[in-house]
């Protein structure tokens, strides 16, 4: 592991210089990575000029792993190896899966965590997040390739990740690990319709109410967003985290499938390998059929069956009707949420490459009564937007002037008595939130409470998604009803929650912060990435030191950056203090101790309390008349 | 002393604010403490822009709506609009209560989605219609009691059309 280099402070080696950031969309069907050069963001090809990258994963019989392009040319050899769509598992339990005996993988509950899937393949149990993680190390290679800088090395500044807006907390979280399995340090998940409008907006210009209606391969989702002088304000969010193209193929799948049926009545099931050649057939004729009449799908089946069936593109639209029609109920719900009539939307952006099915640019132009803008490629927009996002993030955009406003897409809440869901942060909140509410015990002498977080628009508990569950214990014995547990929900602009419990009515004070449980553990990480590595030596002490040094090297850099531009908001002497706590710092990680590091890292911030706050006072002064921020209570 | 919503805008107290007149400041807190601008920075950053972003946030969201706005205002004047004890009604509004709840049930147990849109806009107006004389009666005549039962009017519209809101979404 290469030690970090550290300048001196007030030598830093090039302030305004350019930091190389990336953008990734990381797609059900297709993944691409994108960068900001020379003030264009550009979608990054590989070496053979694909800019687009199958979500395809194929774990070799030696041990390798393939993916994109080779890995899908192999799905219908190999398919239980050959996982494609991973996306769709991502966060996700064994009974969340619809058509589970339509897809030709090996599931299986997870050993790493409870309530999620693994699938089981020659190479062993992989979680999605492990498989997503093979996409994501394969767009960091490109990109470092693409950018000449060495792999592995530390030049690559971070990465915005795009979600679907409508991912739920498990989903987002699951995206997180996946990054950091890939050893991709994530500046921001940004929602794919939000960073769609990024790049429409800044390419075009655009000002007003926009809607963009994003179908996937695997999720649809629909934001609508204000913009205003690079402020993009997402106004209401909703959607279906497993509706996509996929579902379209898989349509003509089933109708392929009854075809056969009828000509051969004693059918027997079909092997992986057939269902995966046909479920590929399907695409292929899904694709087909946006610009012509009628698709002919022809091939034979390991049994020696031939299949030569035609597909019209009316039958396709019957077909799907009801898939179209199932994107609509979304958009009107986000559409009642914004509180908007249809003629207060300006313009109706397509993103995602199912929208090029006749049938859905049909629907969305029948219900908006306006044509959809289809100038941008539905496949890189989302990109796109995710690099000029990433490229302000690093600081490279010198004019701020690109803010963007998003909101969290599902409400929150706690279980109360008889399984109802009290809601604490409704849908379509702007993000960050944070929510307090306070709760009571409900017999005499209760000292402990059982506290359920759930996710979801249902009112009863079992129709939403369960967070996590904790207990708060050490509430001091009282009377029913006399203890004030204050619960506070708080969202961060990635969309995590975190979820504070505190008894306030004695001295005593319980208090529990808690991370939704199914992310991956610590544990868990830590095995998947010294497997990754092969024989690799790399432990979890090695890595606790290598994290350590990465934080203390961030923080000594901002510090040092903010000393050089506001030092003069703090006098000498604490200017002096700071600065011996970063010469403390940078001995200590020289050394090998990485909680002594980590507790160098937690002075060095201690120290800077007061002149964060002076630096946060003078910039929002400056933003509004004079306002002084130490009358702002936070 | 810490800075109410109104300061922190730098607005006026008064009930009467433009979207736009709330859009303009809000925009510029937001541009400077939004966490976006603190991705490399410290900790302390970090956490004081989130706690700062979150304020601004939840001022933008109690001043954007007029129920909201009129509770938070009456409150800074020392009157609790909303208090338990507090809640006394016309009679007659008590009544239009009761047929527009009525009306509600009958539209969803019908399954008719038009004139649960129907019903919603009607109580959009009403809503409307209480926001001009809330104007007048806490910015004018300065008439805090009856502004306080308007605005206890008005959070019970805010709350039938949510629910209205609700029932159409169990339709679609």
């Amino acid at each position: 592991m290469a030690l970090l280099q550290i300048s001196e402070p007030g030598q830093s080696a090039a302030p305004h210089q350019h930091k190389l950031a990336i953008g990734i969309d990381l797609g059900t069907t297709n993944s691409l990575v994108a960068t900001v050069k020379s003030g264009m963001a550009t979608v990054l090809q590989d070496e053979h000029g694909h800019a687009l990258l199958p979500s395809v994963v194929r774990y070799m019989p030696d041990g390798t792993v393939v993916v994109g392009h080779d890995a899908q040319a192999q799905q219908s050899v190999d398919p239980a190896n050959t996982i494609a769509s991973a996306k769709r598992f991502m966060g996700r339990a064994l009974s969340d899966i619809a058509n589970r005996a339509h897809i030709p993988y090996h599931f299986v509950d997870s050993t790493e965590q409870a309530g999620l899937l693994q699938l089981k393949t020659r190479a062993g149990l992989k979680t999605p997040i492990e498989i997503s993680a093979e996409i994501l190390k394969t767009l960091k290679a490109h990109a470092e390739k693409s950018l000449g800088i060495p792999a592995g090395s530390d030049e690559l500044t971070g990465a915005v990740i795009t979600v679907p807006a409508y991912f739920d907390d498990a989903q987002r979280q699951a995206t997180k690990d996946a990054a950091r399995l890939a050893g991709l340090n994530v500046l921001r998940l940004l929602n794919e319709p939000t960073a769609a409008a990024v790049a429409y907006g800044l390419d075009n210009a655009a000002e007003g109410t926009f809607v963009i209606y994003d179908l996937g391969g695997g999720t649809f989702d629909v934001s609508i967003l204000k913009l205003t002088q690079g402020v993009f304000e997402v106004l209401a969010t909703n959607g279906d985290s497993a509706l996509g193209g996929d579902d379209f193929d898989h349509r003509i799948y089933c109708w392929v499938l009854d075809k056969i049926r009828e000509a051969t009545p004693n059918f027997a099931p079909l092997s992986e390998q057939d269902t995966r050649l046909l479920l590929t057939k399907a695409r292929q004729a899904k694709e087909w059929l946006t610009d012509n009449h009628e698709a002919q799908i022809v091939c034979r089946l390991s049994n020696g069956v031939l299949v030569d069936v035609t597909l019209s593109a009316n039958e396709f639209v019957v077909l799907t009707e009801q898939l179209v029609q199932k994107t609509l109920s979304p958009t009107r719900k986000a559409m009642r949420d914004a509180q908007l009539n249809l003629d207060e939307i300006k313009g109706v952006v397509l993103v995602g490459g199912a929208t090029r099915m006749p049938q859905v640019r049909l629907a969305v132009e029948a219900y908006f009564k306006q044509t959809p803008l289809t100038n941008l490629d539905p496949d890189k927009v989302v990109a796109l937007g995710a690099a000029i996002q990433a490229n302000t993030l690093v600081g490279n955009r010198s004019d701020h002037d690109l803010l963007l406003l998003d909101v969290t897409p599902l409400s929150l809440g706690l279980e109360t008595m008889g399984g109802l869901v009290e809601r604490i942060i409704p849908r379509n909140s702007t993000l960050p939130v944070a929510r307090a509410q306070d709760f009571t015990t409900y017999k005499d002498g209760q000292t402990a409470m059982s506290i359920q977080v759930l996710q979801g628009e249902r009112e009863l508990v079992a129709d939403c998604r369960s967070l996590a569950r904790f207990e708060l214990r050490g509430i001091p014995a009282m009377a029913a009803g006399a203890a004030r547990i204050r619960v506070t929900f708080q969202v961060d602009a990635d969309g995590l929650l975190s979820v504070t419990a505190r008894e306030q009515t004695s001295g005593v004070e319980a208090h529990v912060v808690v991370k939704p449980s199914y992310g991956l553990s610590e544990e868990a990480i830590t095995r998947m990435l010294k497997s990754s590595f092969g024989s690799a030596e790399i432990d979890k002490k090695a890595r606790m030191i290598a994290e350590a040094r990465v934080n203390a090297g961030a923080i000594l850099s901002a510090v040092e950056l903010a000393l050089k531009h506001d030092g003069e908001l703090i006098t000498a002497d604490e200017q002096q203090a700071i600065q011996a706590e970063m010469v403390k710092l940078q001995t200590l990680s020289l050394g090998e101790d990485a909680v002594a590091i980590n507790q160098g890292v937690d002075q060095l911030n201690h120290a800077t309390e007061a002149f964060a706050a002076a630096r946060m006072n003078a910039s929002v002064s400056r933003a509004l008349s004079g306002k002084n921020l130490d009358e702002i209570k936070l | 002393m810490s800075l109410n919503y109104f300061q922190l805008f730098d607005l006026p107290e008064t009930f009467a604010l433009a979207l736009s007149t709330l859009e303009t400041p809000y925009r510029r807190i937001q541009a400077s403490a939004h966490p976006d601008r603190f991705v490399s920075a410290t900790p302390t950053e970090q956490r004081q822009s989130m706690q700062l972003a979150t304020l601004a946030n939840e001022a933008f969201l109690t001043l954007k709506n007029p129920a909201k706005r009129a509770e938070y205002l009456l409150g800074l004047k020392g009157i609790d609009s909303l208090n338990d004890s507090n809640t006394s009604m016309p009679a007659d509004f008590l009544m239009q209560q009761m047929e527009w709840r009525e009306a509600l049930e009958d539209a969803s147990m019908a399954k008719d989605t038009a004139s649960l849109e129907g019903l919603f806009d009607e109580m959009q107006a009403e809503g409307n219609r209480l926001t001009t004389v809330l104007t007048d009666l806490i910015d004018h005549k300065k008439d805090y009691p009856a502004a306080s039962e308007t605005t206890r009017k008005l959070v019970f519209i805010d709350k039938v059309c949510a629910d209205i809101q609700q029932a159409i979404e169990r339709l679609d």
